[in-house]
């Protein structure tokens, strides 16, 4: 594959910014081994089944962006949940915008990877936290791995609460022909602390555009994080997301995706459990149409006894669109009185469109509460007639079904305004005016 | 009801076993290994014509070139496919001279199937007069299937008598390319069952590999091809409830049914084959390859219940190929000690619409491994296609597991697919109830499982049902502690 050559070349290139002797590029030169030895995944791997690279494998990407790219503030300032109310860390192409970002020391830390990777004072965090729960023989988290070099890095002390939300922010600017982006974040909730974080990727011009993202995420005793996924990019960008999360004792952390845009986007997320009465929750609404292709890969660990996990993944496929569930509940045998569930609903509003989905348990735990259910369907005809007859008209009737479908994952959502955001991109791609908040 | 499940119970106790057994005696017996000369040898020594020995042939070529798959949750030592004998004439010496010599262990568990002395000195593998009255029997038995048109018989009569039938659909269903094992069938099958029943028969009993006249005993390699005509009816039974002690570690079988328009089959399996001992040492392999085409309005209905061999690695399949097709899978495989199952179905649904129903049920105990797989597939113009999936595990002990792996793959808008599944214990308060009336725990866990798999037991001819039951009970036994 030339692409891959490519990208095992380059690095030469890319490690002359750095000491060669250093743990962290240690690290790096481990992993790219890995992915020289791997590749890209094949549809022949049980994990890629229904999801291909090989489209995207054909272009040339470049790897750095030419020149420094500033954007103005008010070209994407919708894209911001708030003004001003919100820390911002953003990248535009790949490179920290120091303009549009908002980062803070102050209690708590807020900024980047990059300085936390070269800065001695990081040192011993980076040591304890930087790629250890990534998965090692993952090809594309170690070709990420390989490249690491900036992303978010944000650190909540113990028992702090982060008081605002934070938003991570990856504009790519479409001044590249192609471009092949590999952001890394680290974030670490401390015990007892708070914090609520909202991802994002955003191309501005249609160019194609591939993000290998990888962010890593240590949630400690007591502690409290809320993450939202924001994917609603131009239908020439492709995410490729992954995203790992340990749990401490008694902890609750929760990730919310929301996948409305994008050509192709695959979200591996798995959660590790490595205490007791830990609470996770994966939800996610996926709307799609045109040619995309959305792929949830999830995985719950439940390494100790006494927890609990709730996965509820809504889809709604038209045209041609593509839709994948891979779900996974491992439960080991010590991890007795775990209470794991899973569920999948489908509805497919076009011919073409096509759902695959693999809700799988893996038990070795005999006191254990474990289900999952999976539906594949259509909007209830009834209660669509029931609707109209009532004089709401076909079109509206659809939406607010489909909307009442996906309600249950948006009820959980914790910032109003990125509800309120969310309610509006669902009706416009619904193509309807209700006239009311949803 | 005047004649009661209980009343059922004490005439299958109490009954002879009255089909006796074929014992063929030859004395040669093929050098181990496997290359083309032993392919060919084996279609001459069963007298195949030309185009059997070129069928065969050719599978083995396509079967040379494939890899053994290990993508199952099963864990074992690869069978070397070198060190096996592919064709050995039926042991004409007993192994034992009495009954006595048995292993106690064994005759227990016969006793408490209530089967009968002949029938446990056959099984055992000890000498045995073979019940005289078999031969009438048999004889009427046939006369009734003649008299219909249907013909029963083994596959390698079949090739000889009715070429024209197994050149159309052998292999239709199941090509040798399919897989490893099936490729492997293809070649070397030495054994089997074939049956035809001609348009708009309902074939008046049940047909039986049990009651097969001819060939006594299930080959290692077992090929059975089941053809139902246009608006025709069969049920057929595989297998027996008695533990067979069979010294072929590897089973391959493959079954094709094929359901002509407005047929139905009706295939129940019954699997006890010897699951090794305690310490999970010994036990047979048991790797079959089961699929059924149906076509327009027809139907398939697959039932197993699943009990014995170390590793079971089966997905009996419907292709719903033909419109208005119906597949239905209903399952009970229990897995004790340290046996390990994983099985399961495929629904492909083709035709529009098509329907489907799987029911599963999955107990582990001891140290075993339980897995269900299935796939429910939905074409772009399978339309209006409706399938329904439960998959239930009951778990025993904390060291087994119960895993469940659905593949569900929807490319029509007009599909209604539902899948659920649970995996639980037996409840401490169940048991407690139970106890508290006076039904020792061993007793209320057999009644608790009956209840499980109720849904599925239904499904199973009456005969076979109720020893099913006390299967399941005998499997479980000592589970708990």
């Amino acid at each position: 594959m030339e692409f891959k050559e490519k990208l095992i070349s380059s690095h030469l290139a890319f490690e002359e910014d750095f000491n060669l002797n250093d743990s962290v590029h240690q690290v790096r030169a481990a992993a790219l081994k890995v992915f020289e030895e791997k590749g890209f995944p094949s549809k022949k791997e049980e994990a890629w089944k229904y999801t291909s690279l090989d489209a995207l494998l054909q272009k040339d990407y470049a790897l750095y962006p030419r020149s420094e790219n500033s954007i103005h503030v008010n070209d994407v300032k919708k894209y911001f949940l708030y003004d001003t109310d919100t820390y911002k860390v953003i990248f535009i192409d790949g490179v920290y915008s120091p303009f549009l970002s908002n980062t803070t020391h102050d209690g708590l830390d807020v900024c980047l990877m990059s300085a936390a990777l070269s800065k001695p004072k990081y040192k011993e965090l980076i040591n304890t936290y930087f790629n250890k729960i990534a998965p090692e023989d993952d090809s594309l988290t170690a070709l990420n791995t390989s490249y690491a070099k900036e992303g978010a890095y944000i650190y909540i002390p113990k028992s702090v609460v982060a008081e605002k939300p934070i938003e991570i922010i990856h504009f790519s600017s479409g001044n590249e022909n192609a471009l092949w982006l590999q952001p890394r974040n680290l974030i670490v909730v401390d015990q007892n602390a708070h914090v609520q974080i909202i991802e994002r990727h955003q191309s501005l011009k249609e160019h194609p555009v591939v993000t290998n993202c990888v962010t890593e995420i240590y949630v400690h005793q007591d502690a409290f994080l809320d993450y939202y996924k924001l994917q609603n990019d131009l239908l020439s960008a492709s995410l490729i997301d992954n995203t790992y999360i340990v749990q401490e004792q008694k902890s609750h952390a929760s990730v919310h995706t929301f996948s409305l845009g994008g050509k192709l986007t695959r979200n591996n997320l798995r959660f590790f459990h490595k205490g007791e009465h830990i609470l996770s929750t994966l939800k996610g609404v996926t709307i799609l149409h045109e040619k995309q292709h959305v792929d949830h890969t999830t995985l719950v660990h439940h390494a100790q006894p006494n927890c609990e996990s709730h996965q509820d993944y809504k889809g709604i496929f038209s045209e041609r669109s593509e839709g994948v569930f891979n779900g996974q509940i491992l439960v080991d045998k010590i991890a007795q009185k775990t209470n794991a569930f899973q569920q999948n609903n489908n509805i497919l509003l076009d011919d073409k469109a096509t759902v695959n989905t693999k809700p799988q348990l893996e038990i070795f735990a005999d006191d254990v509460k474990c289900s999952h259910g999976c539906t594949i369907g259509q909007l209830d005809e009834e209660a669509l007639f029931y609707l109209r007859s009532r004089g709401i008209p076909k079109k509206e009737a659809k939406a607010l079904m489909t909307y009442a479908f996906a309600n249950n994952v948006l009820e959980s959502v914790q910032l109003p305004s990125l509800k309120k955001r969310i309610n509006g991109q669902i009706a416009k791609k619904l193509g309807v005016n209700l006239g009311f908040e949803l | 009801m005047a004649y009661t499940e209980e009343e059922l119970k004490k005439e299958l106790e109490t009954k002879e076993y009255e089909y006796g057994f074929y014992t063929d005696i030859e004395s040669d017996t093929f050098p181990s290994g496997l290359n083309k000369d032993v392919v060919r040898s084996i279609s001459k020594k069963k007298n195949e014509p030309e185009w059997m020995t070129e069928w065969r042939l050719k599978a083995f070529e396509t079967w040379s070139a494939m890899k053994e798959p290990d993508w199952a949750n099963v864990q074992y030592v690869k069978p070397d496919l070198q060190a096996i004998s592919y064709y050995s004439a039926p042991k004409s010496k007993p192994k034992y001279d009495s009954l006595d010599q048995v292993d106690p262990e064994l005759l227990k568990t016969f006793k408490k199937l209530g089967i009968s002395i002949d029938e446990q000195k056959k099984l055992s593998g000890v000498a045995v007069d073979i019940v005289m009255d078999s031969v009438s029997v048999a004889t009427t038995f046939k006369d009734t299937l003649a008299k219909k048109g249907i013909i029963f018989c083994s596959i390698s009569e079949a090739i000889k008598e009715h070429p024209e039938l197994v050149k159309k659909y052998m292999g239709s269903v199941v090509p040798p390319s399919d897989n490893y094992y099936a490729g492997l069938n293809s070649a070397v099958f030495t054994d089997g069952s074939f049956c035809y029943i001609p348009k708009g028969v309902r074939c008046p009993m049940e047909l039986s590999t049990y009651f097969r006249i001819n060939q006594a005993g299930t080959g290692q390699f077992e090929r059975t091809l089941v053809i139902a005509d246009k608006n025709s009816y069969v049920s057929y039974l595989e297998g027996c409830t008695a533990p067979s002690r069979d010294e072929n570690q590897l089973h391959a079988a493959v079954v094709e049914l094929i359901a002509l328009d407005d047929a139905e089959i009706k295939y129940s399996t019954v699997q006890n084959w010897f699951p090794g001992d305690k310490e999970g040492k010994g036990g047979v392999f048991n790797f079959v390859t089961k699929r059924g085409i149906c076509h327009d309005r027809s139907k398939i209905s697959w039932t197993q219940v699943e009990t014995g061999s170390a590793v079971t690695w089966k997905y009996p399949s419907c292709i719903l190929k033909g419109d208005h097709s119906v597949g239905e899978f209903y399952s009970i495989a229990v897995t004790n000690n340290y046996q390990q199952a994983d099985t399961g179905t495929k629904m492909i649904h083709l035709g529009q619409n098509t329907k489907s129903t799987i029911i599963s049920k999955g107990i582990s105990a001891g140290k075993s491994q339980n897995s269900y797989r299935g796939l429910v597939q939905v074409g772009s113009r399978a339309k209006n296609a409706r399938n329904f999936s439960q998959c239930d595990s009951l778990l025993m002990g904390n060291d087994c597991g119960a895993h469940t792996f659905p593949y569900i793959e929807a490319k029509n808008n007009s599909a209604q697919i539902e899948h659920e599944a649970t995996t639980s214990k037996i409840g401490e308060d169940q048991i407690f109830y139970c106890n508290q009336r006076g039904i020792d725990t061993e007793k209320a866990i057999a009644l608790i499982v009956n209840g499980f798999s109720k849904e599925v037991l239904n499904k199973l001819p009456m005969e076979f049902a109720v020893e099913a039951q006390k299967l399941l009970e005998i499997s479980l036994e000592g589970s708990v502690g």
